[in-house]
């Protein structure tokens, strides 16, 4: 209950659980700390650094490397990865919200066939995976040469190395991130919330926007940043299915570090993507609290 | 309440099997308008089935649920309309409160499904939670109140549509004791100051008995009895009913004329007699409609195993030589015989209930 205690027998116990939290916790923190915060730290500091001739950096202090950011043509590939992005998440809710229901209200034992089912791409290799779609899309692969046979089309198509293909081989790949979170808040929802709705006169929709929509919405930001961040930054599925016609964050991130040797201006685009994560998750605990409803919980 | 009274609801041999169960075996109740109503059985005895089938929630495999037209108007087939629209609030057992919408939210949600103005709406809310007596909490959230706070809100969000009849799914069953007792209380005073018909679903047969018109009995699917708390203790239609219903002592036997002819006791006394004399029967004595007598008139003779004083009554357990159980005796007050002493039982024979056995 409350916080500040007077009884001196406290202190001493409290201490001891703190220890104990530490011992559980510092693996972890540790890890994450000197693998993850450190280079970030690193990062950060080269974003107001002197870009080194052959790649690294000089330390003289500038804020140029920001404004080089700012210019039309960095502005434009950051507004078409925002883009590709947000489609692929959109497309990632559509299709992922029903599936993880579906799911959600199977038989018990169906479920857990069903998530392995839905996890199974993840046991071969994201690369050999992208590759397969290059088979599937271009030109004489199956897809085009069903629906010429078919009569579909007189032609095939270029299915291939456009912004499409991007956002289908991101989809591809970030589906199951949609799923599983989303299929973890309809699952803990209590059926009789949604019969309370019914019983108190909400038809169908109503009660899915009132009630399930609203409960499940802080799993579905979850599942929604789980697929919009790694599309963002995904320099794979750009090169390979966009035919490096379509540009993206990541490819310029990893342009400037390996190609460019800008270092610095590197870090700035790193810098702003995780930036954006922050805001996002920011957004996502804020309406999480809102519904859970004010500070103290049951 | 009269037999004349008109039915508000009627269920006629209703019946839902979930795989090989028969949750609900061939039903027919006829609920009437503003009587407080019980079912009432152990768990799994179909009784939840049964409200759930009423409220929409479970598609009956045959079977019909009306509701009778008023003014000459047509019966309204309840199996017809989808939960919705059906004139029935459901209070939850685990009250169902929306969590992210606080206390008038709640209670405020069936009405603006209604479509009503905001004024009407706000009013209607902020008399049901006077009713109830959380105005003062109208603006908190469901997991900031205590649970009796929690159930009063479902029952709010349940009257305020002023449905002609609520169902109750076991209401009082996440309260502790206490809070128990005052809100079995507040729910009768309730239904009579709202005009509802209330059909509240219990385990807890003293629940059912100290607030209930009326009670049926369920027991693996099927209705065992309808009848009023009284009826249903003084004359059981059956054993189960008997035996569920209060403690009594039971004699198993054949039926005579008389009573029963129970091996190694002899005729025990009972009603009614006649019909069937020879059939497999059992006698049925409630312990406080067992009197210790003298030896003149003794039925039974035994020696006493223990007594029991729960203050205002006492009970006597009586090893009665021949009858496996023991029989017990409730007497006013204390107990005036001794553990060892040798007493004489009786009890006259319009308060023995013969019942035939159940296999």
């Amino acid at each position: 209950m409350s916080a500040t205690t007077t009884e001196p027998e406290r202190g001493a116990p409290r201490r001891r659980a703190l220890v104990g939290r530490a011992v559980f916790a510092g693996p972890g923190l540790l890890y994450v700390t000197l693998f993850m915060t450190l280079p970030l730290l690193i990062i950060a500091s080269y974003t107001v650094l002197t870009r080194g001739r052959f790649g690294g950096v000089e330390t003289e202090f500038t804020f140029d490397n920001f404004a080089k950011a700012l210019q039309p043509i960095y502005l434009s590939v950051l507004g078409n990865s925002l883009l590709i992005a947000s489609i692929t998440t959109a497309l990632a809710l559509l299709l992922g919200y029903p599936t993880a229901y579906a799911i959600a209200r199977l038989p018990r034992q169906w479920r857990t066939v069903a998530l392995v089912l839905v996890v199974l791409p993840f046991w071969s290799n994201f690369l050999i995976r992208t590759y397969a779609w290059i088979i599937l899309l271009n030109s004489e692969g199956p897809l085009n040469t069903a629906l010429v046979n078919l009569g579909i089309v007189g032609a095939p198509l270029d299915l291939l190395y456009n912004r499409g293909a991007v956002v289908v081989g991101l989809l591809y790949a970030y589906l199951p991130l949609m799923i599983l979170p989303v299929y973890a808040s309809i699952e803990r929802l209590d059926p009789e919330l949604q019969e309370a709705a019914r019983n108190l006169g909400a038809g169908k929709v109503r009660t899915f926007l009132d009630v399930t929509l609203p409960l499940t919405l802080p799993g579905t930001l979850i599942g929604a940043i789980f697929v919009f961040v790694p599309s963002m930054g995904n320099f794979v599925v750009p090169e390979l299915l966009g035919g490096g016609k379509t540009e993206m964050v990541g490819n310029l991130i990893r342009d400037q570090f390996l190609v460019a040797r800008n270092w610095p201006f590197g870090a700035v685009l790193a810098l702003s993507v995780v930036a954006f994560l922050v805001i996002l998750f920011a957004i996502q605990a804020a309406i999480g609290r809102r519904i859970n409803g004010g500070g103290a919980r049951a | 309440m009269t037999e004349t009274e008109p039915a508000l609801l009627s269920l006629a041999h209703l019946t839902k099997s979930f795989g090989d169960t028969r949750a609900v075996d061939d039903v027919s109740l006829d609920i009437r308008a503003n009587e407080f109503f019980a079912l009432l059985g152990p768990s799994g005895c179909g009784k939840t089935t049964l409200l759930r089938s009423i409220a929409g929630f479970e598609q009956p495999d045959s079977g019909s649920i009306t509701m009778p037209g008023q003014d000459g108007k047509p019966d309204v087939d309840l199996r017809a309309l989808p939960p919705e629209r059906r004139p029935i609030n459901l209070m939850f057992q685990s009250y169902a409160l929306f969590p992210h919408m606080s206390v008038e939210k709640n209670v405020a949600y069936g009405l603006e499904r209604e479509r009503l103005g905001k004024s009407e709406v706000r009013s209607r809310v902020g008399e049901v939670l006077d009713t109830v007596g959380l105005t003062d909490k109208a603006k908190a959230r469901p997991a900031q109140l205590s649970g009796g706070q929690r159930q009063r809100v479902a029952l709010a969000r349940a009257i305020v549509k002023r449905p002609r009849l609520l169902l109750l799914d076991e209401p009082l069953s996440a309260l502790d004791r206490k809070v128990r007792a005052e809100m079995q209380l507040e729910l009768k005073r309730l239904q009579h100051e709202v005009g509802i018909t209330f059909v509240v679903v219990t385990h807890d047969q003293e629940e059912a008995m100290s607030m209930a018109d009326r009670i049926a009995v369920m027991h693996d699917g099927r209705v065992q009895q309808v009848d009023t708390p009284v009826d249903l203790y003084q004359r059981p239609a059956n054993t189960f009913v008997a035996d569920f219903i209060g403690s009594s002592n039971a004699f198993q036997g054949t039926r005579q004329p008389a009573g029963v002819d129970v091996p190694g006791l002899g005729l025990l006394p009972g009603l009614p007699g006649g019909d069937g004399t020879g059939e497999a029967a059992v006698l049925v004595v409630r312990p406080e409609d067992m009197q210790v007598v003298d030896a003149d008139r003794a039925v039974l003779t035994g020696e006493v195993l223990d007594t029991q004083f729960f203050g205002g009554r006492s009970t006597i357990a009586v090893a009665v030589p021949g009858h496996a159980a023991p029989v017990t005796a409730t007497q006013q007050g204390t107990a005036d015989v001794v553990r060892g002493a040798r007493v004489h039982l009786a009890w006259l024979p319009d308060k023995g209930v013969v019942l035939r056995a159940q296999e």
